[in-house]
């Protein structure tokens, strides 16, 4: 009998691997001592050469001590192993449990074509599936505009089509609910522009010009940005969660079956509530940021309060304010609709909700963005 | 039972169902008949649900006609295929009930939608409701707030909110215990007794399937088609296919050999 040796037991109590080829050109594999998942186990691939030429291959596992699910995961690997070299695969010699364990593993064969290939996508693959990705978002941003134009079409035509009661609750959880977020990043915005205007402003001797700048810049621009990124955040994350969700538990699907539509009960009350709370929230956060403004200004830079609030006055007309505003309405708008989109266009699982809020408040603020910079152009050439 | 020349609820006409170019049923002709309680069975994964998905409007036919009485839902206007709706009523396999709204809230909600009736009418009605299926007491809890049994039954009693003709149930019994889900095949009798309806039950509980079905059709995963129809009784005794007195016989008998044969089981 020959005999080679191809493992030697890594540590006391561990595992055990012969590899010994009989007289009659069998190979034999000699398993012995503990075969458990935590014993650091060998990868059966690296059998492959040594059951190169073989024709028969017979595990002998009466040495064995202790086994789990980590000697039939070697043996089932092995078995493919033998199956693909159509080698015999003998498993006489192992506890009876395992010899058992194996056979249901192997009793219902793979099903055809269930294997997923994991291939890689070349460069330009990935680039067109991600393009046509693109597209069909786009379909479907085009196909969800025109279907809450209609919702929204019916509701001046009759019924509201939804309860006011949803609509009042959803304005206190994206107003009244957002004030303490819009209060503090509309103060320290205000009180960051202050500041960076001192610098500037204070090596021409103009201090006082603090006013205008902070009070123009967040009534034009900063006031209703602000706001939109941070509802976007808070509020267009959390419809798209909202909606996804339903979708999940498959509420969507009650309310379609119903013929209600779920575009006029459940999309439209939101947008109005965006709509509606967006500029709201920007009158205040205008005024909170024209008070952070004037913390610095009066605290910092000496300009006294008087002064402050005459420049401010003076500087900002109702023109200035209704830009913002306007643009904030816009903003609500933009938000409620990638948060609804997203939700309604949800997948059914977890995961899928997990994206849908995601991308919920990346397309939120990317549409603010662009929609903010397009405004401030068309702006500048009215000249308003 | 019904009698055989009871005319056709729903009539499936050569309906394929497919999602994008991944087949789930092909050529699929059966009739719903008026008064049934129509069984779809089959394997897990063979696309039985999909099949009510496309029964209640909600995914579209690759191929083929979904008729109520003459009128296709396919090819149905909005207004006819609201009308349509209006007389059917699903059970969703999770309940599917609206969980922002409690359950008077839940079952109130499409009756307000349809009817004229006054706030406190509804109130009593959803009570009413919700009494049939033992839940009385629970008008103002919240979906979340009772149990998964209790949610399904809470569902029905939605689906018979505006009492329709065709009741649609998406694994009734799925997640009951053995007792629950035997009250609610009474239930589902009593409501077939009752109030006449139609009745559609998607389901691979033998029990079940054998205790109120009288007609049913047979899914099969591997051919994607169907392979069986009619009352699941006579299926038993009579069906020659292997595949199918497997699955009503939960695999055991030795009559379950892979060549079909003609003779009875």
């Amino acid at each position: 009998m020959k005999q080679t040796r191809a493992q030697a037991a890594r540590q006391a109590g561990s595992w055990t691997l012969d590899w010994q080829t009989a007289n009659d050109g069998v190979l034999v594999a000699v398993l012995g001592g503990n075969w458990r998942l935590a014993d650091s186990l060998p990868d059966a691939g690296e059998a492959d050469s040594t059951l190169a030429g073989k024709h028969s291959l017979l595990v002998d596992g009466s040495a064995l001590e202790a086994w789990d699910s980590g000697l039939l995961a070697y043996l089932s690997k092995l078995a493919g192993l033998c199956a693909q070299r159509s080698i015999a695969f003998d498993t006489k010699g192992m506890p009876e449990g395992a010899r058992r364990l194996l056979g249901l593993a192997t009793a219902v064969p793979e099903r055809a074509g269930a294997r997923r290939s994991v291939d890689r996508d070349s460069f330009l693959t990935a680039v067109g599936r991600e393009s046509l990705k693109g597209i069909s978002s786009a379909g479907q941003l085009v196909s969800f505009l025109t279907d809450s134009a209609r919702a929204a079409s019916g509701m001046f035509r009759g019924r509201p089509g939804f309860r006011y009661r949803d609509l009042l609750a959803l304005m206190q959880a994206c107003g009244a609910q957002a004030l303490p977020i819009v209060t503090l990043i509309s103060l320290l915005v205000g009180m960051i522009l202050a500041f960076v205007g001192a610098v500037q402003l204070t090596a021409f001797g103009a201090q006082v010009f603090v006013a205008d700048l902070v009070s123009l810049a967040m009534a034009r621009e900063m006031a209703g940005m602000m706001t939109g990124i941070v509802m976007a955040g808070r509020t267009g994350a959390a419809f798209a969660a909202q909606l996804g969700t339903m979708q999940v538990n498959q509420e969507i699907d009650a309310f379609k079956t119903f013929g209600i539509d779920p575009m006029r009960f459940l999309v439209l009350p939101r947008m109005i509530a965006l709509i509606v709370m967006v500029p709201m929230l920007t009158i205040y956060a205008n005024l909170v940021g024209m008070l952070g403004g004037a913390l610095v200004g009066v605290g910092v830079m000496g300009i006294g309060p008087l002064e402050y609030l005459d420049r401010t006055q003076s500087s900002v007309g109702l023109g200035d304010f209704a830009g913002g505003l306007f643009k904030a309405a816009i903003f609500g708008v933009l938000i409620a609709v990638a948060g609804c989109m997203r939700g309604m266009n949800c997948g059914r699982s977890a995961q899928a909700v997990g994206d849908a809020a995601t991308s919920a408040v990346v397309t939120g603020i990317i549409f603010i963005i662009v929609s903010d910079t397009a405004l401030t152009v068309v702006y500048m050439l009215l000249g308003v | 039972m019904q009698p055989e020349s009871a005319p056709a609820a729903i009539t499936i006409s050569n309906l394929t169902m497919a999602f994008g170019t991944f087949l789930i049923q092909r050529d699929l002709n059966f009739e719903i008949r008026r008064g049934d309680i129509f069984i779809v069975m089959g394997g897990s994964g063979c696309g039985k649900s999909t099949l009510l998905r496309h029964l209640i409007g909600l995914n579209e036919p690759a191929k083929g006609d979904i008729l109520y009485g003459a009128t296709s839902l396919v090819q149905s206007q909005p207004a006819q295929r609201a009308g349509i709706m209006r007389n059917i009523g699903v059970l969703y396999q999770t309940g599917g009930l609206w969980s922002s709204m409690t359950l008077a809230e839940n079952i109130g909600l499409p009756l307000g939608e349809y009817t004229s009736l006054s706030p406190r009418e509804i109130r009593d009605l959803a009570s009413l409701k919700l009494a049939l299926v033992g839940l009385a007491g629970f008008e103002d809890y919240y979906p979340s707030e009772i149990s998964g049994g209790m949610q399904k039954r809470a569902g029905l009693a939605r689906a018979m909110a505006l009492d329709p003709e065709i009741l649609f149930f998406d694994e009734p019994s799925a997640g009951l215990d053995p007792i629950s889900s035997r009250l609610l095949d009474d239930l589902i009798l009593e409501l077939r007794e009752s109030l006449g309806a139609t009745i559609v039950i998607v389901t691979h509980e033998l029990a079940s399937i054998f205790a109120i079905g009288n007609n049913s059709v047979f899914l099969d995963a591997d051919t994607k088609t169907m392979i069986a129809q009619g009352d699941p009784h006579d299926l038993l005794d009579h069906c020659p296919d292997p595949k199918v007195q497997k699955f009503l016989r939960r695999g055991e008998g030795e009559d379950v050999s892979p060549v079909p044969q003609g003779g009875p089981a």
